[in-house]
């Protein structure tokens, strides 16, 4: 044999893996993702950050976004607690501060590009992509608008154009998707006239941030939010107070979205293939159950005629020699009367002989 | 039985139809409100609340409720429970109807429906359980349409392929089953993602299985309840063997029931203990949680049980009404009332009236289609031409 | 980079897309298989 089993082998597994699994997927059961190598992120650090508002003017022109009813120089609106909607990417919220209530707290929101998107995760058209860059970018092409995105942001980013009836799309920030790829920063941060926002490489902006904490002591809650929040997220912040007195969920966990989801989408393939083994399984039995009682009740009806025949032929035998015993009986109380009727009449005619004899004969004969 | 139809006779004017026309015409006119000015106009629905009656009842709602189709096929064809027979009809239509009814509310509610295929043809968004749904819900209604179709086609006086759609009976049915179990629990399921928008009650890790089992419920209360009224209003059309196996039906999906319930109860209590939520049901929100728990499944449970037991049909029937009303809340609560829960009041959603409107709208085309069925097709009865053969 | 899955989504999309396609020749497979393992059974009645 020329050809080596080990070699044959080898072949067998380049084309099975390499048919099978085009993409390397050495993602086994222990295989931890950590995302993209070098993508970007912005780091917020609301302690710097003053609510100008500059941020979202910068976003509102970057992304052509329609003017909003009060202009943004007009810091009143900061009053009530906004959130992102489809004709604002990006809103600065006012806080009070704990510590010291002259000065307020602000908090920048927008979408925070999950590492691991949960709107991605729960598309059904596949319309948001995770792209190497950082960016989660979302494709209005595709989009049924089941609004499930929504549902499925732990930050409730996504916002829907519920005001369009023929092309309604999700809006969202896009982290300047465009911008960044060419090598431009996103309008927001552009426009921050403080180092509140710094865009840059994530894994440098952690490094930032863990620096920051540690030069300034007593400045921020050592926790940087996004690190790990639902798996960790591109946009990172820094805070003087804890993160929820700035309106931040500090409940969410570190399970990326994926995950959650996982173990059914895991068990959907084990009904498909065991459902049908055991629902036919048990149509089996039953019909074999139906075709043993079937037989059973089909081998007591043959049970029960045999009896029923035995019974009758019996009854027929029995009547029959019944019948046998009366004819018999019958014959008998002939006889005996003939032949009572014979000694009477010898009796009363001894002298006629030859007549009685064959009377007699005769009534033998009938028997 | 076969009698022809007595409608031209009797009068349009019945209040059944005055009711039905005045909701449909309502209903017209909001879908053309609907579909030109966009949900904005006709409905409360927020960037916060995303999903209102439309999923929340229309859908979550509606194929729980119609999943009598696949529990009674199963227990008739699978299980061998033959004296259920003359269920299986009535069950497979309101199934039928029923899933035809969700996926038209969902071209109500989908931003785009024109695009509904698009999961399927364009773009597979694989890691979805909405995905799974979509597929599972548009295969089930062709399997419910083919395993109605055998009524239709007897109306219809075609023999050749109503023999050929028969032959498919045990094979329909089976993936019926399959198709259901993936869809009933992956509704349950769509919820897994939300963990922190989920009131901690209600958000389990085990919500799909807890959708199934409560399908099952629903599937077998429902039988009961239709069957009811059915015979109140359609005994004229039924047969005599659809009147003598009716009692049989109450009292076995009855007694069905009642044990299903028990053991969705315990595992109820076990996802709590799991969670270890007990601390939760001395809030607000866990006595709700109770009501629903004790009130529409404890209680339910009990009572099927003395039903049966004293062969007390009456019961029977009003508790299976209970039971669907439980269902219906379950649904609720998970996809509207315990959800949102931990935001201001003045951010949760409550339906605008148009929305109720075409929920109303939705349910009186079901039931329109349901009478002009049973009043034509073999439904409650066996067609005579066909007798021999099931 | 290409052909690498650096995201559990990624990885997800992937694996669950085969998953998909198996799951449909699974029911089909299996469907036929019933009707060749009792094939034997029709032909002797």
């Amino acid at each position: 044999m020329s050809i080596s089993r080990r070699k044959f082998l080898g072949w067998l597994a380049a084309a099975g893996g390499g048919a099978v699994l085009g993409k390397s997927a050495d993602a086994a059961s222990n295989k931890h993702f950590t995302g993209y190598p070098g993508s970007k992120g912005v780091l917020y650090d609301s302690v710097l950050c003053i609510g100008c508002r500059n941020c979202e003017t910068g976003c509102n022109k970057v992304n052509d976004l329609p003017a909003p009813d009060k202009p943004f120089d007009d810091l009143t609106v900061m009053d009530t607690h906004r959130r992102t909607d489809d004709k604002t990417y990006t809103v600065v919220n006012k806080y009070q501060n704990p510590n010291y209530p002259k000065s307020p707290l602000y908090r920048k929101i927008q979408c925070n590009h999950c590492l691991e998107p949960a709107c991605a995760s729960a598309c059904f058209v596949r319309a948001f992509t995770k792209t190497p860059v950082g960016a989660v970018t979302y494709n209005a092409s595709v989009c049924v608008g089941c609004r499930y995105c929504m549902i499925a942001c732990p930050f409730e980013i996504p916002a829907y154009e519920y005001d369009s009836a023929f092309s309604p799309r999700i809006m969202k920030c896009t982290m300047c998707y465009p911008r960044i790829s060419k090598g431009q920063l996103p309008g927001c941060v552009e426009a921050c006239p403080t180092e509140a926002l710094s865009f840059g490489k994530r894994d440098q902006l952690l490094k930032l941030a863990r620096e920051r904490i540690r030069k300034y002591p007593g400045r921020y809650v050592e926790h940087i939010y996004g690190e790990r929040e639902m798996g960790g997220t591109s946009w990172l912040y820094l805070s003087a107070v804890p993160f929820k007195e700035i309106g931040m969920r500090e409940d969410l966990g570190v399970t990326p979205a994926p995950e959650l989801t996982a173990g059914v989408l895991n068990a959907v393939p084990m009904v498909v293939g065991i459902w049908p083994v055991l629902l036919t399984g048990i149509y089996a039995i039953n019909k074999r159950n139906q075709k043993v009682a079937d037989a059973e009740s089909e081998a007591a009806v043959t049970v029960a005629l045999d009896q029923a025949k035995l019974e009758a032929e019996t009854k027929l035998s029995e009547a029959l020699a019944k019948a046998e015993k009366e004819k018999a009986e019958a014959i008998e109380q002939e006889v005996k009367k003939a032949l009572e009727e014979a000694a009477k009449a010898q009796e009363a005619d001894d002298s006629d002989e030859g007549e009685e004899g064959t009377g007699e004969t005769k009534t033998e004969e009938d028997a | 039985m076969s009698e022809e139809s007595t409608t031209t006779s009797r009068s349009y004017l019945t209040p059944f139809n005055m009711i039905a026309g005045i909701i449909i015409i309502l209903g017209l006119i909001v879908t053309a409100l609907r579909f030109t000015k966009g949900l904005a106009t006709v409905t409360n629905l927020s960037d916060y609340n995303p999903w209102g009656i439309w999923i929340g009842f229309d859908l979550m709602v509606g194929v729980a409720l119609a999943a009598g189709g696949y529990v009674t096929s199963a227990a008739v064809y699978l299980f061998g429970m033959k004296k259920y027979h003359s269920a299986v009809r009535p069950a497979i239509l309101t199934g039928f109807l029923g899933y035809a009814l969700v996926v038209l509310a969902l071209h109500y509610d989908v931003g785009r429906p024109w695009r509904l295929p698009y999961p399927f043809i364009v773009q597979q968004g694989t890691t979805s359980l909405l995905f799974e749904v979509a597929a599972c819900v548009a295969l089930y209604l062709t399997v419910l349409f083919l395993e109605f179709s055998p009524a239709a086609l007897e109306w219809l006086g075609l023999k050749k392929v109503r023999r050929l759609a028969i032959r498919f009976t045990l094979i329909l049915t089976i993936f019926g089953v399959i198709l259901s179990t993936l869809h009933q629990s992956s509704l349950g399921a769509l919820f897994l993602i939300a963990p922190s928008k989920l009131h901690p009650l209600w958000y389990s890790s085990y919500l799909p299985i807890y959708f199934f089992i409560s399908s099952i419920i629903a599937g077998l209360s429902m039988v009961i309840f239709e069957g009811t009224l059915a015979h109140r209003y359609y005994a004229h059309k039924m047969d005599s063997a659809h009147m003598e196996e009716k009692d049989h039906v109450a009292l076995g999906f009855g007694k069905a029931a009642s044990f299903v319930l028990a053991g969705y109860l315990i595992t109820k209590v076990i996802g709590i203990s799991a969670g270890n939520h007990w601390h939760l049901l001395g809030t607000g929100y866990g006595i709700w949680y109770l009501v629903e728990l004790l009130g529409f499944v404890g209680l339910p449970c009990f009572l099927y049980a003395l039903g049966v037991r004293e062969k007390n049909l009456v019961l029977i029937r009003w508790t299976a009404v209970l039971t669907v009303i439980g269902v219906v809340l379950n649904r609720l609560n998970i996809s509207l009332i315990a959800f949102n829960w931990h935001l201001p009041s003045s951010e949760r959603y409550f339906p605008h009236w148009m929305e109720i409107v075409i929920s109303a709208f939705i349910v009186t085309i079901g039931l329109v289609a349901y009478r002009f069925i049973v009043s034509r097709m073999p439904i409650f009865y066996e067609h005579p031409d066909y007798k021999e053969s099931h | 980079m290409e052909g690498m899955l650096h995201t559990l989504h990624e990885f997800m999309v992937y694996t669950k897309g085969i998953t998909y396609i198996l799951i449909v020749l699974a029911l089909f497979g299996i469907t036929g298989f019933w009707l060749f393992l009792t094939g034997g059974d029709e032909e002797k009645k």
